[in-house]
């Protein structure tokens, strides 16, 4: 089972009279990674929102495995910020409703996955935050999606967590082959996890790397390149009137 | 848990793990105990004054001795007046409550989803509210005369408001990122009521409940008092008829068993309904 293509052309979004996104174009592969990368405000959650179609575009189009995604797509399942788990449910009840029969045992498959299982009679208030952000990965997976949508999933983690969520998502992303697409303002995490990291400058395309870097990722003199290359290009002095993109 | 202070430096580590132990295995009934003894220490006190002045002879003719309102409760039990009064005030103010909660609960769920529900039904709502439950009390008794129905729209009036406006309140205060979490699931209107809407009012909704409760009891004395051939307000009312104060001393006391009573017994409800939350669990 392979991850969904997405193709974005000619996108545009506008707040009133600020632009926020202008003429994106871009290709996702079948079970690419994609990271995308960039300041705050430069435009990157709201690109990943329009293509989870809970942000309409003000022009242009976005097709996920060739249809238009006008409408929330079951197949397409998005990871937020802080984990959105319903506290009145237990974790295993939270995971449930991920799944679209509502099935138990698809569940506790998921819980399994993010090697939760032993909590799943837990209230979510009795969890960590990077628990409940793996179990709100379980949600996200218990639906089989073909296209996973992370939106900053591990930036509210401590940097332990947060390593050893990315090595389940990379793990999990090797064995499902979804598609990702992971924004985030961590570098170092994109060229960690992604196939290709793209850089979003005041609503545009500014730089698309691909990463050519062996799995399982190591943390070493190669990484450090793409690091300091992205790095060095997000940096680096804007010109003046530019710089009014702060949304 | 317990509050221990932290310890300021590394000696005193293990002696504060052996006051933790040590504090840990007191027991818990007893700590129970304490906190039951604290709760009735005013009234077992002022049981205390009362007997005191009675047997010193300072009460006078208008306040009944402690002895004289044991015989009567004695008497009205053993002779079933005390439960018969009890069990039809007990069912006026189930069914007002009953009735004037669900009132409250079904407009607070429209007008709290639906702006136009909103629009529509707040202006009539906040017109009814205003006017004082009293004031209706004549036109209700025209129209439906002494009966039982008189009485439990009478609470029905008064006990929906609370439960419509926690209601309103509650669901409109949902979080909006769950209610986007369950677009993003494709959730279903009801579902979406089940799941997020309706479980995130809960506490809320449970606060309107008390609060009627308070309305409940007080409506139903003014109704019994004025209006009826049964219940403890009824009891109340003919005693002074004859100045038996100890039964009006005694529906006093009923009233007030029987507000603590309900509220304790919403309030272990609630505690039921929101253990998931950890404000709800300390205890």
């Amino acid at each position: 089972m392979a991850g969904y293509s997405i193709q974005i052309r000619n996108l545009t979004k506008r707040y009133g009279s600020t632009e926020v996104l202008r003429n994106i174009n871009l290709t996702i592969k079948e079970g690419e990674f994609v990271g995308l990368v960039g300041k705050s405000g430069c435009g990157k959650s709201t690109l990943l929102r329009i293509v989870s179609a809970l942000t309409r575009s003000s022009g242009g189009s976005i097709q996920i495995d060739g249809r238009e995604a006008l409408e929330i797509d079951p197949e397409v399942r998005f990871l937020f910020q802080d984990a959105r788990l319903l506290p009145w449910k237990t974790v295993l009840e939270n995971v449930i409703l991920g799944s679209p029969e509502r099935n138990k045992e698809k569940a506790l498959q998921a819980l399994q996955a993010v090697d939760l299982e032993d909590r799943k009679n837990f209230w979510p208030s009795d969890l960590s935050g990077g628990q409940r952000q793996r179990v709100s990965l379980a949600r996200a997976l218990v639906g089989t999606p073909r296209v996973l949508l992370l939106d900053e999933p591990l930036s509210a983690l401590d940097a332990l967590t947060r390593i050893n969520m990315q090595r389940l998502i990379e793990k999990l992303w090797q064995e499902w082959r979804f598609t990702v697409v992971l924004v985030t303002h961590d570098v170092s995490e994109a060229v960690y996890l992604a196939d290709r990291v793209i850089l979003i400058e005041n609503g545009e395309i500014g730089l698309d790397e691909k990463i050519k870097l062996a799995r399982p990722r190591l943390k070493n003199n190669d990484s450090a390149y793409y690091e300091g290359k992205i790095l060095d290009r997000i940096l680096k002095p804007q010109q003046p009137e530019l710089i009014q993109y702060t949304i | 848990m317990e509050k221990s202070t932290s310890p300021t430096c590394s000696s005193s580590v293990s002696e504060n793990r052996g006051w933790y132990i040590k504090k840990k295995f007191i027991p818990v009934v007893w700590k129970n105990a304490s906190n039951l003894a604290l709760a009735w220490l005013i009234p077992v006190g002022l049981l205390l004054i009362w007997g005191y002045l009675s047997a010193s002879g300072n009460l006078n003719q208008l306040f009944p001795t402690p002895r004289e309102l044991v015989q009567t409760t004695v008497r009205l039990i053993s002779d079933g007046t005390l439960f018969d009064n009890l069990r039809i005030s007990l069912i006026r103010a189930a069914g007002g409550l009953a009735i004037g909660g669900v009132i409250g609960f079904v407009l607070g769920v429209l007008t709290g989803q639906f702006e136009t529900a909103d629009t529509i039904l707040n202006t009539p709502i906040q017109m009814i509210k205003s006017v004082p439950r009293l004031a209706v009390l004549p036109l209700i008794l025209i129209w439906f005369g002494i009966g039982e129905t008189a009485k439990v729209v009478l609470i029905a009036l008064s006990t929906f408001f609370p439960v419509y406006l926690n209601t309103f309140h509650g669901i409109r205060s949902i979080n909006p990122e769950l209610i986007e979490m369950g677009k993003v699931y494709g959730f279903s209107s009801w579902e979406m009521f089940k799941h997020i809407t309706f479980p995130g009012a809960i506490s809320s909704i449970m606060i309107g409940v008390r609060q009627s409760l308070g309305s409940t009891w007080l409506i139903l004395i003014v109704a019994e008092t004025i209006a009826a051939k049964s219940g403890i307000g009824y009891m109340a009312t003919n005693a002074r008829e004859y100045m038996m104060m100890d039964v009006i001393v005694l529906s006093m006391i009923l009233y007030a068993l029987l507000g603590m009573v309900s509220d304790r017994i919403a309030v272990s409800i609630t505690k039921r309904l929101l253990q998931w939350d950890p404000n709800y669990r300390r205890s």
